[in-house]
């Protein structure tokens, strides 16, 4: 048994692609055995990333060699608080789309739903991949494998589908070229991939030109990949016409996880000395991530289609977290950009599933037809409102937190304009998803106020998910204002520490 | 000037050539309208990156990378295997990429019966989408 834990970290990455070939061999036995596979694999990745978030709060940093490989030469697999974290919450998150896939698959695609479960296993590999690995080149190979399966699957839907997938395949390929090249960089200049190794191997190269043109590539190339403000562009189509499941898991997981190589790179490559000193990028991107913030909110208020307002919505909330990015040198910047990640996951996750529910349901995509849902669809639109008060910032949600904790980086950074921002798009979030709550509940439609309006709820395996995660909103939001001991709130703190390089988990 | 040709455009002529191929891709990338020419641009810009790999590998006068006692005994030098594996696996990728976009490709000219960006979003809005 003990021999197996040590393995965790390689293993959480090797039975999601194993099962993705068993589905592909069970499946055409039995179509009815691919979900259970799915779903009892991820349930066992889950269960392995909470044992390794455990073992590094206990015991500190895991280092894995693969292969036995020593670490320069070798790859290694590095696991710290903030990957541990960033597991936990994809995972999670992709066990409740593998639940919630089964109707909406059946539905959307009758035809596919072999091949949907294969893929999607092999994204969740990436994914993985991405996240624990400490070896950029392996990382850009991860990164790889979960963008070519995010491409697949959103083609999957058809039509339109289609040309936002070619538009994200270009795109994105263009991202990961730009981080390779940048990986390149830093091998011609010292001979290194491991991640560890170049945070030592750099410092007496900061004032190299190629070092600094390394690091740009990297910043550009990452913010394709999470769709920063103004590298969006393939994102609202490829939110909007992928099949629901595919939106949520590549809206709530698969942007937290490129968020997540973005911090890991900015920080744990380079370091904080660098980017104060010799190339002085914190101002712009907080700039940047502010413009987003705006741009994203005022754009998503003039969407009539709820999933496109959502993606969107998603534009202005990378911009949150990359502001709290942009704002580490305060006390509480990057911890609001980590907590944001953990509110974005949970509350865009529960959005987007309720859009999905609300489709299958009734075929309903403009916000203009929503009348009288409330009604119909009681747990489904209570999910929506509870995410969507979560993400506008009404206390005691987890947006509420986040929200207070980048007010107070922002005032601690003495940037007004910043704190201005926060609290604008804190309306204009209210704007655009009132349009939606006030058409689910007040607004009463022509001729129906003498009907009694029959229940009509999507099915159970669609709506516990959502309800699972607006009520997650709700209580770590509680748990965290009223401060009580839970495994959840020093992960955070560890993992600021463990990126600033300046608490007890850091790297020995 | 001629100092300046010498010695930093052709002593390191690899790399002029990498970033020359790299701007050709990227503008085929971005201007073209023809989705297969885009495909072969982002071919080109990955092979630009490639071949900036394979080239910081090599060494004047360096033997292949089977090293023993001897051989680093007698003064030679080797070139560096690493980044070949690495464009190896890259390469891979890239086929991938190359494979899934022209699929996406074949799939809209079925669906729209044109490879033209322009037509396409035309198309869309006949049919009302």
């Amino acid at each position: 048994m003990l021999i197996v834990t040590e393995h965790f970290p390689v293993l959480v990455i090797v039975i999601s692609m194993l099962s993705a070939f068993t589905i592909l061999i069970a499946g055409r036995w039995n179509k009815k055995t691919c979900l259970p596979i799915s779903i009892a694999t991820i349930s066992v990745q889950l269960f392995m990333a909470l044992f390794i978030l455990n073992q590094v709060i206990t015991r500190g940093t895991i280092h894995y060699r693969l292969g036995g490989w020593a670490p320069p030469w070798g790859i290694e697999y590095v696991i710290d608080a903030f990957n541990a974290y960033v597991l936990v919450i994809v995972l999670f998150i992709c066990l409740l789309t593998a639940i919630y896939a089964k109707r909406s698959i059946e539905r959307e695609q009758p035809h596919r739903i072999v091949p949907f479960y294969v893929v999607f296993q092999l994204l969740i590999t990436g994914l993985c991949g991405i996240t624990v690995t400490g070896d950029i080149f392996n990382l850009y190979v991860f990164l790889e494998i979960a963008s070519l399966a995010a491409y697949a699957l959103i083609a999957v839907a058809g039509r339109r589908a289609l040309k936002a997938s070619y538009n994200y395949v270009i795109m994105g390929s263009i991202g990961a070229c730009f981080y390779l090249l940048g990986a390149g960089f830093l091998y011609a200049v010292t001979g290194s991939l491991n991640m560890a190794d170049l945070s030592h191997l750099l410092p007496p190269l900061y004032e190299n030109k190629v070092v600094q043109a390394a690091f740009v590539f990297f910043v550009v190339g990452m913010s394709i990949k999470m769709a920063l403000f103004p590298l969006h562009i393939w994102q609202p189509d490829a939110y909007t016409y992928a099949p629901s499941a595919v939106t949520v898991i590549i809206a709530a997981a698969m942007s937290k996880v490129s968020i997540y190589a973005f911090i890991r790179v900015f920080f744990s490559v380079f370091t904080t000395e660098f980017i104060r000193i010799y190339v002085p990028i914190a101002t712009a991107i907080s700039w940047i991530a502010a413009i987003a913030i705006i741009v994203g909110s005022i754009i998503a208020i003039m969407q009539s289609n709820l999933k496109r307002m959502l993606a969107y919505s998603s534009v202005a909330q990378v911009g949150y977290i990359v502001l709290g990015v942009g704002l580490y040198s305060t006390q509480w910047g990057l911890y609001g950009a980590l907590m944001h990640i953990l509110n974005h996951a949970l509350t865009k996750g529960c959005l987007f599933l309720v859009a999905g529910a609300i489709i299958y349901r009734y075929g309903l995509w403009n916000i203009h037809d929503f009348v009288g849902l409330g009604k119909k669809m009681p747990y489904t639109c209570a999910a929506f409102t509870i995410a969507a008060l979560s993400m506008i910032g009404v206390p005691p949600s987890v947006g509420f937190i986040t929200k207070l904790c980048l007010l107070a980086a922002s005032l601690e950074a003495v940037e007004y304009a910043f704190v201005a921002v926060i609290l604008a798009s804190t309306l204009l979030n209210l704007v655009y998803f009132w349009r939606v709550i006030e058409r689910m509940y007040f607004v009463k439609g022509e001729g129906e106020e003498e009907k009694e309006i029959r229940k009509d709820e999507a099915p159970m395996s669609m709506v516990l998910p959502a309800l699972i995660l607006g009520s997650l909103c709700i209580i770590v939001g509680i748990l965290w204002l009223a401060g009580t001991e839970t495994p959840l709130l020093p992960v955070v703190d560890h993992a600021v520490n463990a990126l600033l390089g300046t608490g007890v988990v850091a790297a020995p | 000037m001629m100092e300046w040709l010498i010695g930093e455009v052709f002593a390191k002529y690899n790399y002029w050539v990498s970033i020359v191929l790299m701007l050709i891709g990227f503008y085929a990338m971005i201007a073209k309208g023809n989705l297969i020419k885009k495909i072969i641009g982002l071919n080109i810009f990955q092979t630009a990156i490639f071949l900036f790999f394979i080239s910081l590998a090599d060494i004047r006068g360096g033997t292949e990378p089977i090293v023993s006692e001897e051989i680093i005994h007698m003064g030679y030098v080797y070139v560096n295997p690493l980044p070949h594996v690495l464009i190896l696996t890259a390469i891979v990728v890239a086929v991938a990429t190359t494979a899934v976009a022209l699929a996406l490709v074949i799939r809209m000219y079925e669906e729209y019966g044109t490879m033209e960006e322009e037509e396409i979003i035309e198309k869309e809005r006949e049919m009302g989408l």
